[in-house]
């Protein structure tokens, strides 16, 4: 912290609070009617009743909310395999290209546009009269319209789809910071060239990795839109199944419960990403994190790293 | 710049031609869509180029372009909100030590981490508990929360380039609190500010799953509506409207190039 900025502090107060007043009441305070909701009784009509139970916790053990659980979790380790794969190979080659604007750009078009026409064009695309049974019936590659969509694979494919640019973004930002002299010195070392990425590459960009790991993961984890639309009876996942209790079975309980799971989850995946970042900062630069400023400016870091996407 | 003789070589190398991929991969099904809002029929099997789509989609849909009028409205009021508040938290945080310094940067980074399903619901359980119908208030403070995090961050990185001595020459001349906020360190800050604002916007208009929450009957906006659309089925009109939609994303994305050529440049 500069010697400068420890000025008055109801300046300070005057200035953050509206901010701190506003997530205070719209969003921590919500949060926290969600964590209390959660350890108590199921209202007749929706709702809750004020005694205390543990009743949503057991619910969510019955077997058939276990395989969503089990199924939420296949479908985003599989779908965050896919997206790290893919966008490994293209952040480094945005990142060693000449027009980095452009690519941005191309990949932040399909990133921004609204993410509901996204899920369209893959329904008319993959649907039984849509274009690729079309263009397949048309070639007579086949003679009957295949089944490509309403199933796990077509909500793998969105999935992919619709995260693969939270990928690759931060991966982009941590590989085009990265000194690219240090591949030559391994190849000049007598290196192969796989072994220059996994050996030099890879352990030099683990903090891009993570924040790539964690905002591909978490969001398909907590994915909605995808599954509802493009997926079969047999791919509801976890966040449908929050859905569902809010507004059709009206068991608000249940519903709280099963948003602890996904927020403890969330605040796990930060706190690793947190922590790795933080790690990589002290082996890079020999000196341990001595002040708060300093964990805040390793925070930051980590927060600019995906300024190039939304959410 | 310095010749890596290993990683500068001129042939097509694995990465580039996953590069490709990727992009075409992004960009083929938004491509088939914009083709299909010139078909003339209405399946998607092509039958001639025709613009009836769009026809009936400027002229013909009244609850479209009334759910757009609430997008416009949430997007412009929740991000002038956001922006404000913001900007306001950044110049205290980054200059000032005051109590709960630390609760309002962590919470500040919260909402940006969570899925949108636990804020939606965590939003929907809060208003009901608090009797606040659901339409365009509680619409208007949902998009505020998730937005506020981005503006916040976004003005905090400009913040990090501006020199305070600034600031101490202005009081120097006699400057009061207001006149420095006004005169000196907003229009400073303005290219961060605007930026944080677009960004806003975007994230506003492009939310479907948060907004499903706290719309009530009437107060859609247009993701919704293309929500109701959809759910059973193609239909031509939101081909017309995927490719107004693509374009609009196209200038915004241009408005953005400069911060796009500081991403580019930063690292």
């Amino acid at each position: 912290m500069r010697k400068d900025a420890i000025r008055e502090g109801w300046k300070g107060t005057a200035y953050a609070w509206p901010m701190g007043l506003w997530f205070t009441l719209f969003f921590t305070v919500p949060l926290g009617i969600i964590i209390l909701y959660s350890f108590l009784k199921r209202g007749l009509y929706g709702g809750v009743e004020w005694k205390f139970s543990l009743t949503a916790y057991h619910q969510m053990c019955n077997p058939s909310f276990a395989k969503v659980l089990f199924r939420t979790l296949w479908i985003s380790i599989v779908a965050t395999f896919f997206c790290m794969a893919l966008a490994l190979p293209t952040g480094y080659a945005m990142a060693k290209s000449k027009h980095q604007t452009f690519l941005l750009f191309m990949i932040i078009i399909p990133f921004w546009t609204n993410s509901l026409i996204r899920i369209y064009a893959w329904i008319s695309l993959l649907s039984t009269e849509g274009f690729l049974n079309n263009v397949l019936l048309k070639l007579h590659l086949i003679s009957q319209p295949l089944h490509m969509i309403y199933n796990n694979g077509s909500v793998i494919l969105v999935l992919i789809y619709m995260y693969l640019p939270f990928a690759i973004l931060p991966l982009f930002t941590t590989i085009d910071k990265f000194d690219f002299s240090l591949i030559d010195a391994a190849r000049d070392l007598g290196a192969t060239k796989p072994q220059s990425m996994f050996l030099v590459l890879l352990p030099n960009i683990k903090s891009g990795i993570t924040t790539s790991l964690i905002f591909t993961f978490i969001p398909i984890f907590g994915e909605y839109t995808v599954p509802l639309l493009v997926g079969g009876k047999e791919s509801t996942m976890i966040g449908n199944i929050i859905v569902d209790q809010v507004s059709k079975t009206r068991n608000w309980p249940l519903a709280s419960a099963f948003s602890m799971v996904l927020t403890v989850l969330s605040l796990i995946g930060v706190f690793w990403m947190l922590a790795t970042g933080r790690k990589e900062k002290v082996s890079q630069s020999k000196k341990v994190v001595t002040s708060q400023s300093e964990l805040e400016d390793s925070v930051e870091e980590h927060h600019k790293t995906q300024l190039g996407g939304g959410k | 710049m310095n010749y890596h003789p290993y990683t500068n070589k001129k042939h097509f190398s694995f990465s580039t031609l996953m590069l490709c991929l990727v992009i075409i991969f992004l960009f083929i099904p938004l491509f088939v869509v914009v083709l299909f809002s010139f078909n003339s029929a209405k399946g998607m099997e092509w039958q001639g180029a025709s613009v009836v789509w769009y026809e009936k989609l400027f002229l013909g849909s009244q609850p479209l372009w009334r759910a757009f009028e609430n997008s416009v409205i949430i997007a412009l009021t929740s991000s002038l909100t956001a922006t404000l508040l913001g900007t306001l938290a950044s110049i205290g945080i980054k200059w000032y030590r005051f109590k709960g310094k630390t609760y309002i940067t962590a919470i500040s980074y919260l909402p940006m981490v969570l899925p949108e399903v636990i804020i939606g619901v965590s939003m929907l359980i809060f208003f009901s508990a608090v009797h606040l119908n659901l339409g365009m208030v509680t619409i208007f403070i949902a998009h505020t929360t998730f937005e506020l995090p981005f503006a916040f961050m976004m003005v905090s990185a400009r913040l990090d380039e501006f020199d305070y001595s600034t600031i101490e020459a202005a009081h120097d001349l006699g400057a009061n609190e207001v006149q420095t906020l006004m005169k000196v360190t907003i229009p400073s800050l303005m290219p961060g500010i605007l930026s944080a604002f677009l960004m806003c916007v975007t994230m506003s208009l492009e939310d479907f799953v948060i907004t499903f929450f706290v719309s009530g009957p009437g107060s859609g906006t247009l993701p919704i509506y293309v929500y109701s659309q959809i759910r059973y089925g193609v239909s031509p009109v939101i081909n017309a409207l995927s490719f107004v939609m693509i374009l609009g994303t196209m200038l915004l994305a241009f408005a953005f190039r400069r911060f796009l050529k500081s991403v580019a440049a930063s690292g």
